[in-house]
């Protein structure tokens, strides 16, 4: 599995590669910097979160969600195609049966544009190498204790797509405004780590 | 490559190429089933060696976790490249 790259041999290339272009004037300094920085800055859970709330809300837009998520959520102003070329995304729901939660087993694959940058205990060797074998014990770890009852899938962004879980909504929340229901949902909830 | 639909078993392939592939260790030689097509895309392992490779669809096939590791009652679903999936023949 891979790590941290950043004294590898590929990180060394890519650092001279740049240099190349800088001192050949294709690109300015710091220009890569700046774009990633750009992209990062919109990426956030509170994108989404906002996905979450609609679909809590609007059985319609939830339906869409699962059957095309990259359509569905441009009805919230997101999109997958900020960086070279637009990526799928996968939404998946939790329900009383079925409780989903991701992984990326071979890197640390994830939905920066709606999710930020990932946490590190995703990237982690043990998270990515446990949670597909045990993934009722590792949820346990984050304080998730799920009903035997309740059916564990576990999905591996092994390729192109990315993944986002939409996690149940609270008992007790019928009352409140969609934007009071997004300020529910935690990062941890959207990868399927928490409850919410 | 054989044509491959929802609801299909097919077996992941169980060689170890020598540079990047993206079929998981732990889902080689397994037996799963064909949930939903996730795009076409070319082959991870030809891009990873420089070559433009040819595009094939990318299937969610999912895995009973006792199939892959001996125990386990919940399933993995891993994405993977029809490249890498041979249909499992069917005996009525």
């Amino acid at each position: 599995m891979s790590g941290d790259h950043t004294s590898s041999v590929i990180s060394a290339q890519v650092r001279h590669v740049e240099a190349l272009l800088e001192s050949r004037g294709l690109l300015d300094n710091g220009e890569i910097d700046g774009r990633i920085d750009k992209f990062l800055t919109r990426g956030s859970p509170a994108n989404g979160a906002r996905i979450t709330a609609r679909a809590w809300v609007d059985a319609g837009f939830s339906e869409r969600l699962l059957a095309d998520a990259n359509s569905a959520i441009r009805e919230v102003g997101l999109s997958m195609a900020g960086g070279l070329q637009e990526q799928r995304l996968k939404v998946v729901v939790n329900t009383v049966e079925e409780h989903n939660v991701v992984v990326c087993t071979l890197c640390s694959c994830y939905p920066l544009a709606l999710l930020g940058p990932s946490p590190s205990w995703y990237k982690s060797e043990a998270y990515r190498s446990r949670v597909v074998r045990d993934p009722r014990g590792v949820l346990r770890e984050f304080g998730l204790e799920l009903p035997e009852r309740t059916r564990i899938s576990v999905w591996d962004a092994s390729a192109e797509s990315r993944y986002m879980v939409v996690p149940r909504r609270p008992e007790g929340t019928e009352g409140l405004s969609e934007e009071q229901l997004a300020a529910l949902v935690t990062r941890k909830g959207l990868i399927g780590t928490a409850a919410v | 490559m054989a044509d491959l639909a929802p609801g299909m078993r097919v077996r992941t392939r169980t060689a170890d190429p020598d540079g990047h592939t993206r079929l998981p260790r732990y889902a080689r030689g397994a037996v799963g089933v064909l949930v939903e097509e996730a795009g076409v895309h070319p082959l991870a392992d030809d891009r990873a060696r420089g070559r433009a490779g040819t595009p094939q669809p990318v299937w969610h096939v999912r895995f009973a976790a006792a199939d892959l590791f001996g125990s386990g009652d919940h399933t993995v679903t891993v994405e993977l490249w029809g490249e890498y999936l041979t249909p499992i023949e069917e005996h009525a």
